[in-house]
């Protein structure tokens, strides 16, 4: 009964109070008046008078359990629920989950009326997030309202979409988004322009055709289009500047505008023009103007002129940060400025001091820096918060490295960042520092006295019994105390050792930290006779449960028992030299090809076992298991209990190694890394095999540690020719960094004394990540060749375990012979120097016949290919025969100089595509040693090795080259660039760039609608669009001939206004299309094993959609 | 780019708060506490802007009203902070009794 009267109670307010909806929640209806807000208004009071959160949360309950059976009840009518929805927001502002509401927000949306529906839209705003699976429901009615003829449904539609719309449905609304920037109400144009900045934060992808409206959208006559595309320009121009120098001008004038007041007086604030707009402006200045005086130029009048106008406020973080900007320019000016600023370094509110080091950090030298540093240590010892005491530790040591006056200060200054930053210190810190001290500087006496003195000052900080230092701390202690204890003479090696063990007995120390100290009791132990304290060490660790440790303990005891073997495996400061790691594990090749050759199923990656598997239970399998696999099994049972080679310590310590000297291919030097094994099993030297054994175990365990162990001098000889330059670089690389240290540097100024050092070290880093991209891509790609997928004999899963060992090997391999690859372009000579050439004829016949039955793909440096293709032609280019045949590009002219042509020819061949660039001679003379040179580009591969020397070109006479190119990292377009050069008179150098298209290495995949079916199974990464069809192609079979011709996408069936398309991304990456025409549309549906390559087909399908 | 818009009074009452990422509904409560809790501790000659964890909050007070709004690193806080008081003049015309 009393629930029939509370119903009809709620519902009355909904049938009385229509009137006077505009009222806000603080103005609210009296008392007596019975109106839809005044619900929330009693309900707003009521919480305000309460005193407790006790209370509070009593009555809200309440609330929502009265709001939850009247949205759930049948008889409410939609005035109610808006009612109910405003509620309903309130409570969950308050943080109060009201989950139950938000289906009924939709509904709200999708039924009600104008203010219903208003209310729906807010509400469902509010509740859900991007990702909400119920935002999904909502797609229909928001492409129904951006359809409606009422203004202000389409706004409520377009502001939804730019507050949250799920991704992938984007494609739903994204023409009829378009079409509303010609709308012409400036209300609805800007709305939409706001949504599609919002699709560009969240899939970029999808409005690159659009960018020629946003140009329009920044010209437009109402002054709040042109404020909203500005978001859009300051997100792309910060991504790409260089693309948008030509706006410079209209930004410009735009700003001179607002300045000059020529805005509407709407948009001003205290009569200031429209200041967040000139902020927006300035900002996109500022990005374009960055680097580039030219462009910058065009700006200054305004700038001096918006300055001019603007008040300056005094808010004093404020003035500091302009300060700390402006002083990166002119030192000088912090001097006016230093009383100020002394003053706020005793300032009481933290915030202010921490600006104030920010600072001071900028105008840091070697002569304040004791000062400063003193003063950011000081800091950081009264703050708490993580994220203050990182970044200023990072500082600290920046600056300690930098400007350090003399070794004492720089380690108890490093002493001090460690102790105090503690764990959370970032791992370049430790890193850096050891480097600092193992790679030295160019005084090597210089280099002794800063070791000595840091092994001192850890004796010192270990003498202190009880004293707790962070794990880093300890580990860099560690470190420094096996490497370079010895230089100390009159602390007895013992004494460190006790010190070291007793570290090692404390529970406090992580199982990580004690790997480090392991390593250096391991390292002190082989400059000492023999030593009491290992021996008791040894005993003790040997029966660890901790199986590192245990690995640890039985090494050192067998090292001890051959102390020639230890001392020259770990000579002392051994820590620069490059060692050779063999990444290939090549000393395992004979055991490998063994096991294949009594049948054992050759590795496949994990991916591909899955996805066997997946097909494997949506299809029945009606073939015979073939007879290898019965062999296999008993194979791989033998591999399984056999100890793979005499000098492994344990089947989990070989796998550790396997895994390890993957991993370190990152970091160590790989030349001359050799990819040599086949069936007969090609074994380098047998001594070699023992120190080859040894590092990658010893490296398993901390990776810094791997610096620091020498390779046996047996392997090192050979290697020195190609090391020299190595070395040359780093040592180039060690006086730019620590310039400043050993001499006493004056005023250098860390932005500019800064940029060279930093983005040397900056640049390395990113070709090491770089390279080890490249080699995952490319392992990926190589590791997808789907040809035995489609009919490959199924495994299974027994097979699977007993194999997983001879996998992991051959997992490596793989990836090393990518690496290798890369490394044999990047350094062409040391192959030929290291004497491996007339090798490699046999070593590629036997990995062919290795390879033959399971489809991996492997490319050699073929070194001869393309000698043989240079040959002598006549002036005018022209290709070959046999080159004739194929499709080609026009010959088109690269570059010019009096002596020189350069012409290009792009030939796509099946398996690559093949530039040809032909030189021709245009002098009277014979032109001799001219060589072309390709620099490494970031998105393709040239296969072969990227310089060629022609040996003499003829006068008037024209010769060619030819390269095989991959895309190795997708991109639509790219640029490939080289030059050449040649002795003349004096040196001459001619440069050229190549823009290759993704199209240039997309070829038909043929197979059939079965194959496609299977495979479209497997595929996971999925795009999917929607894009127009011009009238002249109207029908399905007119838009895949379109797709056929300009892209190379094989055809695969046709049925009805469905098509299916296949291509593959050379060497073997595959994309399936399947397409769908409905009402003048094309739907396009993407799969491929790839993510990057569906959107760029995608890409180049709206282009040549839209050119045709 | 801004985060979130509070309004919290002196109790520590959320009277108002807008999300722009999302926020799980109890992390909220316990970021809006934190924050409150930060603006309180500091006197009227401190800054107006907070550095708290990897963002930035910019406050103003207004009677017993904060008005705090988080934004990260990339947001020039001066804007923010003439923007806050942009809001509050609006609201004021809106509704005139808007600070008590």
């Amino acid at each position: 009964m009393s629930d029939v009267v509370e119903r009809t109670l709620s519902v009355l307010p909904g049938l009385l109070g229509q009137h006077d909806p505009g009222v806000g929640p603080g103005g609210g209806g009296g008392p007596g008046r019975v109106s839809a807000t005044s619900r929330l208004g009693s309900l707003i009071r009521s919480i305000t008078a309460l005193t407790s959160k006790h209370e509070e949360e009593k009555l809200i309950q309440q609330e929502l359990t009265s709001l939850k059976a009247t949205v759930s009840a049948p008889t409410t009518t939609l005035r109610l629920m808006k009612e109910c929805m405003v509620r309903l927001i309130y409570c969950e502002m308050l943080g109060y989950e009201s989950s139950f509401g938000y289906i009924h927000a939709i509904k709200l949306a999708q039924q009600g009326n104008l203010l219903e529906k208003r209310v729906g839209y807010l509400a469902v705003s509010l509740f859900l997030h991007e990702n909400h699976e119920l935002l999904l429901l909502l797609v229909n009615t928001v492409v129904k309202d951006l359809q409606s003829t009422n203004l202000v449904e389409v706004c409520m539609a377009l502001t939804i979409v730019s507050q949250i719309f799920p991704r992938e449905m984007i494609p739903a609304v994204l023409p009829l988004i378009e079409d509303k920037l010609q709308h012409s109400k400036e209300i609805i144009r800007r709305k939409a322009v706001q949504a599609l900045y919002k699709f560009y934060l969240i899939a970029p992808n999808q409005v690159q055709h659009i960018h020629d409206k946003f140009r329009k959208a920044l010209c437009d006559r109402d002054a709040g289009v042109m404020a909203a595309s500005l978001h859009i320009y300051l997100q792309m121009i910060k991504e790409n500047s260089s693309g948008y120098k030509d706006l410079t001008g209209s930004f410009v004038t735009i700003l001179k505008q607002v300045v000059g007041g020529k805005l509407p007086i709407d948009f001003n604030y205290h009569s200031v023009p429209a200041p967040w707009l000139q902020i927006q402006l300035l900002r996109i200045l500022g990005l374009l103007g960055k680097d580039d005086p030219r462009t910058s130029e065009l700006m200054y009048d305004v700038l001096d002129e918006s300055l001019r106008r603007a008040e300056i406020n005094h808010n004093i973080t404020y003035g500091l940060k302009a300060l700390t900007y402006v002083i990166q320019q002119d030192p000088n000016l912090a001097l006016q400025h230093q009383m100020t600023i002394i003053e706020c370094l005793d300032h009481p509110d933290p915030i202010i001091k921490r600006e104030t080091l920010e600072l001071l950090y900028r105008i840091t030298n070697g002569q304040n820096v004791i000062v400063i540093v003193q003063k950011m240590l000081d800091y950081l010892k009264e703050s708490k918060e993580e994220y203050a005491i990182i970044s200023l530790v990072g500082k600290i040591a920046e600056l300690a490295e930098k400007y350090a006056p003399d070794n004492e200060w720089f380690i108890q200054t490093m002493n001090a960042v460690f102790s105090v930053g503690g764990d959370v210190v970032h791992p370049d810190i430790p890193n850096n520092f050891l480097r600092l001290l193992a790679e030295g500087f160019d005084d090597r006496k210089e280099d002794d006295q800063l070791r000595m003195y840091a092994v001192q000052s850890y004796l010192a900080l270990l003498e202190e019994e009880d004293a707790l230092y962070p794990q880093k701390f300890l580990q860099v202690m560690s470190w420094v105390l096996g490497e370079y204890s010895s230089l100390v003479t009159d602390v007895d090696p013992e004494i460190i050792l006790t010190k070291l063990h007793s570290l090692l007995k404390k529970t406090v120390i992580t199982s990580e930290t004690k790997m480090w100290i392991m390593a250096a009791v391991t390292k002190i132990a082989s400059h000492a006779s023999c030593s009491k304290t290992v021996d008791k060490l040894i005993q003790e660790f040997s029966n660890s449960l901790d199986t590192c440790m245990r690995q640890y303990a039985f090494e050192l005891k067998h090292l001890c028992e051959d102390k020639a073997l230890m001392r020259s495996l770990l000579p002392f400061d051994g820590s620069c030299n490059d060692m050779v790691v063999d990444a290939s594990l090549s000393f395992l090749d004979g055991f490998v090809a063994e096991g294949l050759g009594r049948g054992a199923a050759p590795y496949k990656p994990h991916h591909q076992r899955q996805e066997e598997k997946l097909s494997q239970e949506k299809a029945l399998n009606f073939e015979p298991y073939g007879l290898s696999f019965v062999s296999s099994v008993s194979s791989s049972g033998v591999t399984g209990r056999q100890s793979p080679t005499g000098l492994s310590f344990g089947s989990d310590t070989s796998g550790n190694s396997a895994e390890t000297g993957h991993k370190e291919t990152n970091t160590l030097k790989l030349e001359g890394v050799r990819r040599l094994w086949g069936k007969e099993g090609y074994l380098p030297k047998k001594e070699n095999k023992v120190g080859k054994e040894n590092e990658p175990q010893t490296v398993s365990c901390g990776s810094l540690l791997a610096g620091q162990m020498g390779d046996p001098p047996a392997l090192r000889s050979d290697q020195v020719a190609n090391l020299s330059e190595e070395d040359k670089e780093k040592q180039q690389l060690a006086s730019t960094l620590f310039i400043g240290l050993g001499s006493n540097a004056g005023v250098s100024l860390m932005g500019k004394a800064d940029t060279a050092t930093q983005k040397f070290k900056r640049k390395s880093k990113i070709n090491e990540t770089q390279s080890s991209e490249e080699a995952s891509d490319f392992q990926n790609s190589a590791a997808s060749d789907f040809g035995p997928l489609l009919d490959t004999v199924p495994i299974n899963m027994e097979d699977c375990e007993g194999n997983v060992r001879t996998r992991l090997r051959k997992a490596s391999l793989c990836s090393s012979d990518i690496v290798e690859d890369n490394l044999a372009f990047e350094t062409p000579q040391s192959l030929k120097k290291s004497g491996l050439d007339d090798r490699l004829p046999d070593s590629r016949l036997s990995q062919s016949s290795l390879f033959a039955d399971s489809n991996i793909e492997i490319f050699q440096p073929s070194q001869n290919a393309h000698c043989e293709s240079a040959s002598k032609t006549p002036l005018v280019p022209c290709l070959s025969e046999e080159l004739e045949e194929l499709t080609h590009s026009e010959v088109v002219e690269l570059c010019q100089s009096d002596a020189l042509a350069l012409y290009l020819c792009k030939v796509w061949t099946d398996d690559s595509l093949l530039l040809i660039v032909f030189v021709s001679n245009k002098t009277t003379s014979a032109l001799n040693a001219v060589n072309l040179v390709f620099e490494e580009a970031e998105h393709f591969q040239i296969l072969e090795s990227t310089t060629y020397q022609f040996p003499v070109i003829e006068a008037q006479n024209v010769e060619r080259c030819q390269k095989r190119v991959w895309m190795d990292k997708i991109c639509t377009q790219g640029i490939l660039s080289g030059c050449i050069n040649y002795q003349s008179e004096m040196e001459t150098r001619l440069e050229f760039s190549i823009t290759l298209s993704l199209v240039d290495f997309i070829r038909p995949m043929e197979m059939t609608t079965e194959e496609f079916g299977k495979l479209w199974l497997s595929l996971s990464n999925d795009v999917k669009q929607n894009i127009k069809m011009s009238s002249s192609q109207d029908s399905l079979s007119a838009a895949l001939s379109t797709l056929q011709q300009k892209l190379k996408l094989h055809i695969v069936d046709i049925i009805g206004n469905e098509g299916i398309l296949a291509c593959q991304l050379l060497p073997s990456v595959p994309c399936l299309l399947h397409c769908r025409t409905h009402s003048g549309m094309l739907a396009l549906w993407f799969r491929s094993p790839c993510s990057a390559l569906p959107d760029g087909l995608l890409y180049q399908c709206q282009k040549v959609m839209e050119e045709s | 780019m801004i985060k979130f818009f509070l309004m919290v009074n002196k109790q520590g009452q959320t009277r108002l708060s807008r999300y722009y990422e999302h926020v799980e509904i109890n992390k909220r409560t316990m970021l809006e506490a934190e924050i409150i809790k930060n603006c309180l501790s500091r006197s009227k000659d401190q800054c107006s802007f907070i550095e708290y964890k990897d963002f930035k909050l910019v406050y103003r007070q207004y009677a017993a009203l904060f008005v705090v709004v988080g934004i990260n690193e990339t947001e020039n806080e001066m804007a923010v902070y003439e923007l806050i008081h942009n809001f509050v003049e609006v609201l004021d015309k809106y509704f005139s009794r808007v600070n008590v």
